[in-house]
């Protein structure tokens, strides 16, 4: 083959079928909102109970996390996501999803090393990351 | 109303997620710790606050809302508690959602198994 | 003219039967009624995905022994091998069976691998017969290489996705009118330095470009002189980087081109993207489909060349390249 590795990434991405970007961006934004409309309708209802906006939101979170993973649990969440891409990976659903499919998909491994030793496989760097990020704010903070 | 300011910043932040898968090379995994981050950022020099007055659940249920309420908790722990609020301001705010998940984790795949696709 | 990558066989290695075994989206492909068992169950009533496929093994040996009317103590030896980890699929399937078993990793080309060694093992008289048995799963290869099953990812359309199944060919001596396998091209591993792994297709074309390449130029053939060529699993994207890296030298591909990963599923209805892959992707394509029309004579001459990407999930992480194999072999009827 005469062409260089470079050459040949090049020539590569030519032929590629492109993904649909538009009607890509449109579903994850038709999804992903109506996701976050829910969540707002639950944050009514919560704070309709008399919780103050701060456990409301806790409870929108709790409820939400646990609707994915039941929905990941019969397998639908996959199907949708499959078309919504990005709007049901950035909502918390898709971090509980993460967390669920890999608990489910390790079962086989066993209880203790293959559930629980699995299910922050993709979900663990966000939480490290985002920790850290915000020890480092408080970090921050005290010096101001 | 709030309905819909929810419905657009939501959206917009699960479409600015989808240019990221289709045009970079990034992995969801990197957007997703891309997007925490960002969020304690944003809620640090005090720009997220704003977004999730204006839209609420928009602004709570994608990922950055996560970070948001870790940088918020961070922020009133340590004014409260000084250094060891650095260590506890954090989790104890997004501590719902940590512990949500795991039992909802276990429970589930306690229960179901996964399913050819 | 000969080549040192080229083995010529003297002694009329032939392939004496096969056998096959395939899962619900392949039963569900336009090739579905080629294949010896469909199952709609990925479990295959074992387990674990592991153990299901492991179970194929036994089931697509047992097609291919009742073809070729013999038993399993008659044979020599298997060779063969799986996508997974150590190669469990196939090893595990074959314990306390008492055949000395050889296991092998080409990755998708392992079936094509095998039947060149096979015939290898028989034309020398090594073995009177051997077979060859690979396999795949979605499932398996799922969890070993990218993400748990319930999962809400996108693929892009680069993406292929594995076959379930498994294929296997019987090979041995006989007077019988039966395909004989001719020679075989070993390719060398060949990287162009693709490191999306979501692009195997492009990762592997160049292998099958040089193998190709080589094996015409050993045996001083063209692509009209087979009457079916058929490629591994490049899948859309990588056949369409073969058929021009060829065409660049002068050498068309023309209808007789067939690449079994865009044969197996109907792309557009079951929106498998680029189409399929896996080591039971050949296997099973030649195992139903090619020697269905190898003993009808639909085809004479085939050749039949196995693709396969060769990183491993850390090598992926690691930001390393794909190095690319292939494998050719020329069986004739």
């Amino acid at each position: 083959m005469n062409m260089s590795k470079k050459e040949y990434a090049e020539y590569v991405k030519n032929l590629e079928p492109a993904s649909p970007h538009l009607k890509n961006f449109i579903k994850a934004f038709l999804i992903g909102g109506a996701i976050c409309i829910l969540g707002q309708i639950l944050l009514n209802m919560y704070m309709s109970f008399g919780l103050d906006r701060d456990n409301a939101s806790a409870a929108v979170s709790i409820t939400l996390i646990g609707l994915s993973a039941l929905l990941t649990g019969f397998g639908i969440y996959d199907k949708i996501a499959k078309h919504a891409g990005a709007g049901t990976l950035v909502p918390i659903t898709g971090f509980a999803n993460s967390i669920v499919s890999e608990a489910l998909e390790f079962k086989s491994e066993g209880y203790i090393l293959g559930m629980c030793a699995n299910m922050f496989k993709l979900a663990g760097p966000v939480l490290v990351m985002g920790i850290s990020a915000s020890i480092f704010y408080g970090i921050i903070l005290l010096f101001l | 109303m709030e309905f819909l300011r929810a419905f657009l910043v939501g959206g917009l932040l699960c479409g600015i997620g989808q240019i990221l898968i289709d045009r970079t090379k990034l992995t969801p995994a990197r957007i997703l710790t891309g997007y925490v981050v960002t969020g304690v950022i944003l809620s640090a020099i005090g720009l997220y606050g704003p977004i999730a007055d204006f839209a609420g659940a928009g602004a709570s249920v994608p990922l950055t809302g996560f970070g948001h309420l870790l940088a918020k908790g961070v922020k009133k722990a340590v004014e409260a508690e000084g250094f060891l609020g650095v260590f506890k301001g954090g989790i104890t705010a997004s501590a719902a959602g940590i512990s949500a998940s795991v039992l909802f984790g276990l429970l589930v795949s306690v229960i179901f198994k996964t399913h050819e696709k | 003219m000969k080549g040192k990558e080229t083995v010529f066989f003297k002694n009329a290695p032939k392939i004496l039967g096969t056998g096959c075994i395939v899962g619900k989206n392949e039963s569900d492909g336009p090739l579905a009624e080629y294949f010896d068992e469909r199952i709609t169950d990925g479990r295959y009533g074992e387990k674990t995905w592991e153990q299901a496929e492991s179970k194929f093994h036994n089931t697509a040996l047992e097609f291919a022994l009742k073809k070729a009317g013999i038993t399993a103590n008659e044979l020599g030896c298997i060779l063969g091998g799986d996508l997974l980890n150590q190669c469990v699929a196939a090893s595990f399937a074959w314990r306390d069976s008492g055949i000395p078993f050889i296991g092998l990793y080409g990755a998708c080309s392992t079936f094509v691998e095998g039947l060149a060694l096979a015939g290898q093992f028989v034309d020398a008289s090594s073995f009177p017969t051997a077979a060859v048995s690979v396999s795949s799963h979605f499932c398996t290869a799922e969890r070993q290489y990218r993400n748990p099953l319930a999962y809400g990812g996108q693929r892009p359309p680069t993406a292929q996705r594995t076959v379930t199944g498994a294929g296997c060919a019987i090979v041995g001596k006989s007077d019988k009118d039966a395909p004989e396998i001719k020679c075989a091209t070993f390719g060398c591993v060949t990287d162009s330095g693709i490191s999306d792994a979501n692009n195997m297709g492009a990762a592997m074309a160049p292998a099958a470009y040089e193998t190709l390449s080589t094996h015409f130029k050993n045996t001083n053939t063209v692509p009209s002189d087979y009457d079916l060529i058929a490629t591994g699993d490049l899948g859309e994207v990588g056949r369409k980087i073969l058929i021009d890296l060829l065409s660049r030298d002068g050498i068309s591909l023309g209808d007789e081109y067939i690449d079994c990963g865009c044969e197996m599923f109907d792309i557009k209805r079951q929106d498998m993207h680029s189409g399929a892959s896996g080591c039971a992707c050949a296997a099973t394509v030649f195992s139903g489909y090619i020697m269905h029309g190898l003993l009808k004579k639909r085809w004479k001459k085939v050749l039949l060349a196995g693709t396969g990407s060769l990183q491993s999930p850390l090598t992926v992480q690691q930001k390393e390249t794909i190095p690319g194999v292939c494998h050719a072999v020329v069986i004739e009827v």
